[in-house]
């Protein structure tokens, strides 16, 4: 156990690592503060989960951490607490020290804890090394579907750690499940604590037709899911013929979905308490992730009211559907970093009755996942009609065009679709001079290409780097 | 052309963890692109085989998926083997490529039995060694197919028979077992390979090699493909080529 002033002492260092990298211009320091902090005091994890009053809840899966996280803290705040929160998603390890020196001041001191509740995004992989040592009050899990391969391993590698750090949690936390995930909601059977489940009853929103990628095709028992609806790859409503598994009802439910270009209507049930809300983020995933943060309100005890109030004012994360106003046209930002993000991405566009201008991003760092094959489990030929413009950009544009042509995009009015610029500046400008004033670039990009992009949108439309903003 | 191409993916909704499907697309892209008929006959857990087939398509999967199909593959190892004897071209990826060979030994010491296409056996990593991951570039062993590109991603290593050629002998990547410089197998038309997801796409001269087997099969005369470029995936191909060059590991164990 290292020292209270040794802590202390790693905390500043931390903070002016942190001062430092800024002032350079060399990022955000969402991770560095972390790794000195770190390394000069060990156990700073565990010691961050004592600090904040009102406890810690994690927040993890494959898909809408930043944004459920995001959509927590803003109900947090709403019922009076301080949410302290890790940022941009910094979720491993490294990235948690971080929030905790940025709750410190400079003097390595940290006031107003007992007012706090930390809420904390963790990498799925992360997970099972910090979970224990975190001690969390509620846990989080939102979905598991296949992603970064190259860095994480196999699927059920990652399932199975999550299962053991549930077992492994002292005092046992409250766990709000996605029920319409079976690799999430099996994950019951393991809880020693009290769960709470959530997911979407409205399968009017649900597919026609099975996705490509469907990630947990059979149960435990060994025999193969059956799905009376699919949302999204194997999420849905879902159950077992041989051993008698099946989708739990949800403690908190959509139980009526209605999706726009923009956004959706939605009426949301808590056992007895019904409210309606308008999801101001476009996709079903933006419907799951409003369920999940609320059903983690309902876990610390926040009313239904509260809460639906706090998501419905939110706006959205950091380059999740954010919005920029430039040159007269108007530039929306995706993320999307694997086959189930893309294909809700893809359907969320094409729920808009107009022609797709689209400048898309493929990047291959760590953070992207340096196999970039994963292009090809995302059902973008539902794409290929409604494209009247693409520019494809990032370290793999050529890769990123052939997928594509592939999925059979060409042109509309015999202009040439397909444009390929690894040059991100220059993409930025062929894509925008491309959309008709009045309209809409809709730009989709991998981990590292967002932030990218999301820098050059931020400068030209002048709005604040994302380590100055409010967080 | 008179009879379509017979295409029959194998347990293609369970070896799918890689993106395998892409060469599925492509193959029905460029076989649309030439003018040549396809029709899909997919099989999978519990199908029959169908009666015949000209290209046989099979990807990668996790330990757990594997364990699922094996038994199955095998019992349908003798059909396989006979096709691959007459010449019906075949594309096993990864976990496929494994459970194409003799055996394979997984994580949990159990050995599966494979479909004897190919003279290969594979032994999962043992405690302590790394996956095999990473950026491919390698030199196929077909005059007609020349360089090939793609990614790795596997904690088995496969080591060849005395029957097996390797398909291609790599300069930057892993390879089979990371010790003996050879890539995948090739058997007749059969061409075993551990590159995965996006191989067909981004490797159009072996895309086209597997079309005109594919056809020379179904026609019973040896097709050669009239000359088609195909410039978006060749730039894709250079790319990855350029990638693997500069972040792949080079090789340098002795190539057999």
């Amino acid at each position: 156990m290292s020292s209270p002033l040794r802590r202390r002492a790693a905390l500043v260092a931390g903070h002016l690592a942190g001062e430092a990298t800024r002032r350079l211009g060399r990022g955000g320091g969402t991770a560095l503060p972390g790794l000195v902090a770190g390394s000069l005091a060990p156990d700073l994890v565990e010691n961050l989960a004592s600090l904040p009053g009102h406890g810690l809840v994690t927040v993890t899966g494959t898909n809408g951490k930043t944004t459920t996280t995001h959509l927590l803290a803003e109900i947090a705040r709403a019922a009076g607490m301080r949410p302290l929160t890790n940022r941009s998603g910094s979720n491993l390890e490294r990235g948690l020290v971080t929030a905790y020196v940025d709750a410190a001041g400079a003097d390595g001191a940290v006031s107003g804890a007992e007012d706090a509740l930390g809420v904390l995004e963790v990498d799925e992989a992360v997970l099972p090394t910090v979970f224990v040592r975190l001690k969390p009050r509620a846990a989080v899990f939102l979905n598991l579907f296949r992603d970064q391969l190259d860095r994480y391993g196999e699927i059920d590698s990652v399932a199975d750690g999550w299962a053991r750090a549930i077992e492994s949690a002292q005092p046992p936390p409250t766990l709000v499940l996605n029920a319409d995930d079976p690799s999430v909601a099996l994950l019951a059977e393991r809880a020693t604590g009290r769960v709470i489940t959530f997911g979407i009853d409205d399968t009017t929103v649900a597919l026609k037709a099975a996705e490509q990628a469907s990630d947990a095709r059979f149960c435990i028992c060994g025999h193969r899911f059956t799905h009376d609806h699919i949302f999204v790859s194997h999420v849905g409503h879902w159950r077992c013929t041989a051993c008698g598994r099946s989708r739990p009802t949800p403690d908190v439910a959509a139980t009526r979905v209605h999706l726009d270009a923009d956004g959706s209507d939605i009426e949301v049930r808590a056992g007895d308490e019904i409210a309606t809300l308008r999801v101001p983020t476009a996709g079903l995933y933006s419907v799951t992730n409003v369920v999940a943060a609320i059903a983690a309100g309902l876990a610390l005890d926040v009313p239904l009211a509260t809460s639906v109030a706090a998501v419905s004012a939110a706006g959205p994360a950091f380059g999740r559907q954010e919005r920029f106003a430039i040159e007269g046209r108007q530039v929306r930002v995706w993320l999307a970093k694997n086959p189930a993000g893309l294909n809700e991405i893809a359907r969320a566009l094409t729920a808009a009755d107009r022609d797709l201008y689209l400048l898309a991003i493929l990047n291959d760092g760590i953070q992207d996942g340096k196999d970039v094959s994963w292009i090809y489990d995302a059902d973008i030929e539902h794409l290929a009609g409604r494209i009247a413009a693409l520019t494809c950009s990032g370290a793999r544009a050529e890769e990123l065009a052939l997928r594509f042509a592939i999925a059979g995009v060409q042109g509309v009015g015999g202009v040439e679709a397909t444009t390929v610029t690894p040059h991100l500046h220059a993409a930025l400008n062929d894509a925008i001079w491309r959309v008709p004033e009045g309209g809409t670039l809709d730009v989709v990009a991998t981990y590292t290409a967002m932030i990218e992009v999301r820098g050059m949108l931020a400068e030209r439309a002048g709005v604040a780097a994302y380590w100055e903003q409010a967080r | 052309m008179s009879e379509p191409i017979r295409v029959v993916p194998l347990y293609g909704d369970v070896m799918n963890v890689y993106a395998d499907r892409g060469n599925l697309l492509a193959v029905q892209h460029r076989a649309a692109e030439r003018g040549i008929e396809v029709v899909v006959l997919p099989a999978s857990l519990g199908d029959p085989l169908p009666d015949g087939a000209d290209l046989v398509l099979i990807g990668g999967g996790q330990d757990r998926e594997q364990q699922r199909i094996a038994s199955e593959l095998a019992a349908h190892g003798a059909r396989l083997r006979d096709w691959a004897a007459e010449g019906v071209a075949m594309l096993a990826v990864c976990g496929g490529f494994q459970l194409f060979g003799r055996w394979y030994r997984d994580g949990d010491g159990e050995t599966l039995p494979g479909a004897g296409v190919f003279d290969v056996t594979t032994l999962a990593s043992g405690p302590g060694q790394p996956r095999c991951v990473g950026d491919v570039l390698a030199a196929s062993a077909l005059a007609d197919v020349g360089a090939v590109v793609g990614f790795e991603n596997h904690g088995g290593r496969t080591y060849l028979g005395p029957e097996a050629r390797p398909f291609a002998i790599v300069e930057f990547g892993w390879g089979n077992n990371g010790a003996d410089g050879t890539e995948g197998a090739i058997y007749n038309a059969a061409i075993g390979t551990y590159l995965h997801g996006s191989v067909l796409p981004k490797n159009p001269r072996l895309l086209d090699h597997l079309l005109a087997a594919a056809l020379t099969h179904r026609s019973g005369r040896q097709v050669e493909l009239p000359a088609l470029p195909s410039p978006v995936a060749e730039r894709a191909h250079e790319a990855a080529a350029a990638v693997a060059r500069q972040r792949g590991f080079p090789f340098l164990g002795l190539a057999r």
